[in-house]
């Protein structure tokens, strides 16, 4: 094949052709843009959700329980009704400042894509085995959840028959039920923290459901097997997370799945030079999602994991519109609020504020808390509070910060977030 | 004293705390807990005749596997049966999202219908 014009020029350039991604395009379509690219690393659009088989997807955007590949196939559709164009199997190497995107296939070899605007939508990926440094040797058997969930729903191949889960983030309780269902013996899900990292649905109709154990407080100490995993130690940790020697008991198994949490994938953001928010692992962003380089926008889980991908495609629809003003000239910047958080309220999303318009602010908390409000001030000044009988790091918190409550603020006031105990 | 069960909420992510209060002889006394009516539902059929959608996959001819649902939820005490007959089946080679693959499961009235694109 010849080779093709490899300097080429696109209003927008979308990273990423999963649920953020497409949902970004559609809504920058929707708003009159036609000079539209997807770029996508895999061999089709709709992301992580390809392998997400599950029900529960959708309630909040649609009003029905889809599964994954079903609300990737809406989205999918859309974006082919309005003739968007995307590029698969295409991998970006390089996002620079200026908005040049430096991507490859085997196509058309090394390419470069001058944009006006760039939507990160890069997604997430899992914290691997690597970064958990447990003792003992390096058998085959162990995968992150994620992996598991690949090979079983989109190869049709079993990892193993006795399986011991490390970590109880959602994906890991969803698979505790998928190798239950096709035949494996699922012996617990180990959970370092007092709490669960999943969501609370999850634990009753993933592990109560099939009698599969959640034993808090709990991680893997030791790994056993040569050429393939026999069994791993488990043991119970104190308050400071330190293993108690007395507690460790062997649990024979032949793989182990681990769901230890999702690293936002952020390398082509940090080669633009754009810098990150410690907390979320994803670019300090505005209401709009806008990153520190004007006319840079992130959205989904690449900005910050989202428990559910219906927040994922309400927060693409904002980048994707931010993008289209943007192009056009007409995103404004009259104030610079900066968001900040008391470390029970461990980050918001947006962090900066840059117009009066409604906003909403999303955020986790550090621990499980109950009968608290949040409260938001602008110095001393309260501009609103909620209550909550009970928050979970697990699930994602939101605050709704009207134009008016943002037009009563200082150009570049800070507004701070807290979590206050409510006196009963 | 009452006779009472507590549940979580699985019909939406919210996961509310649902509690259910039987009377002696064991019906349904009073269900409290849920922000909305999809949940004091999901508490009454709880405890009386819960219910599941079953999410797996079926082997197509050429081999590959392809995504499948309960189109309406089944009883939970049937899920390994309808698991055996969704894995004793195979799949045209280019299945759409929505066709039926097995009709009337088990008898559960629910058909199984294909959710992913080839």
């Amino acid at each position: 094949m010849a080779q093709m014009n490899n300097q080429r020029r696109a209003d927008l350039v979308i990273i990423g052709g999963g649920p953020a991604g497409m949902a970004a395009a559609v809504a920058a379509y929707e708003k009159g843009l036609r000079d539209i690219l997807i770029l996508e690393r895999d061999d089709a659009l709709g992301g992580i959700l390809r392998q997400c088989i599950h029900n529960g997807f959708g309630l909040h955007r649609f009003g029905e329980e889809l599964t994954g590949p079903e609300y990737a196939a809406r989205y999918e559709k859309q974006v082919k009704e309005y003739g968007i164009p995307f590029m698969l199997n295409t991998m970006v190497i390089d996002v620079d400042e200026s908005k040049v995107v430096t991507a490859m296939n085997r196509e058309c070899g090394i390419f470069k894509i001058e944009a006006k605007a760039i939507i990160l939508a890069m997604g997430c990926r899992e914290r691997p085995k690597g970064a958990l440094n447990i003792a003992g040797s390096r058998p085959a058997g162990i995968y992150t959840a994620g992996t598991a969930q690949k090979f079983v729903n989109m190869k049709g191949l079993m990892p193993g028959r006795e399986v011991l889960i490390l970590g109880s983030g959602d994906i890991g309780l969803i698979m505790a039920r998928r190798m239950t269902l096709e035949g494996a013996k699922v012996k617990a899900v180990c959970e370092l923290m007092p709490y669960s990292g999943g969501l609370a649905r999850n634990i009753e109709q993933c592990l109560n459901d099939f009698g599969i154990p959640l034993y808090l407080s709990h991680t893997v100490v030791e790994i056993h097997g040569k050429e393939r995993l026999t069994g791993v130690t488990i043991a119970k940790v104190d308050e400071m997370r330190r293993p108690i020697p007395e507690t460790r008991e062997f649990i024979s198994c032949d793989t182990l799945l681990l769901s230890c949490g999702l690293i936002p994938e952020n390398e082509l953001t940090k080669s633009a030079g754009i810098s990150l928010d410690r907390i979320t692992g994803g670019a300090v962003v505005d209401g709009e999602r806008e990153c520190e380089i004007p006319g840079i926008f992130a959205c989904g889980n690449v900005l910050h994991v989202h428990d559910l991908v219906d927040y994922v495609s309400e927060e693409a629809v904002i980048a994707g519109e931010a993008a289209v003003k943007y192009i056009n000239g007409e995103k404004s910047h009259g104030m610079a609020l900066n968001l900040v958080t008391d470390g029970k309220i461990r980050y918001t999303v947006p962090q900066r504020i840059t117009s009066a318009e409604k906003t909403k602010v999303y955020f986790r908390v550090a621990n499980v808390y109950r009968d608290v409000k949040i409260v938001v001030k602008d110095g001393e000044r309260v501009i609103l509070e909620k209550k909550k009988q009970k928050v979970a790091p697990g699930e994602m918190e939101t605050v709704i910060l009207t134009a008016d409550m943002l037009s009563a603020c200082e150009t570049n006031a800070t507004i701070s977030f807290s979590l206050e105990e409510v006196r009963k | 004293m009452a006779n009472e069960r507590k549940l979580t909420c699985i019909v939406c992510p919210k996961g509310c705390d649902l509690t259910v209060e039987f009377d002696d002889a064991g019906a349904i006394k009073n269900i409290s807990g849920y922000t909305c009516p999809r949940g004091k539902d999901y508490a009454y059929a709880e405890c009386t005749a819960p219910v599941r959608t079953v999410t797996s996959t079926v082997r197509c001819e050429d081999g590959e596997v392809v995504a499948v649902k309960t189109a309406t939820p089944i009883p939970k005490s049937m899920i390994f049966e309808v698991m055996a007959a969704i894995n004793a089946v195979t799949a045209p080679n280019d299945v759409k999202i929505g066709d039926v693959i097995i009709a009337d499961v088990c008898g559960t009235g629910a058909n199984v219908v294909i959710t992913a694109n080839r």
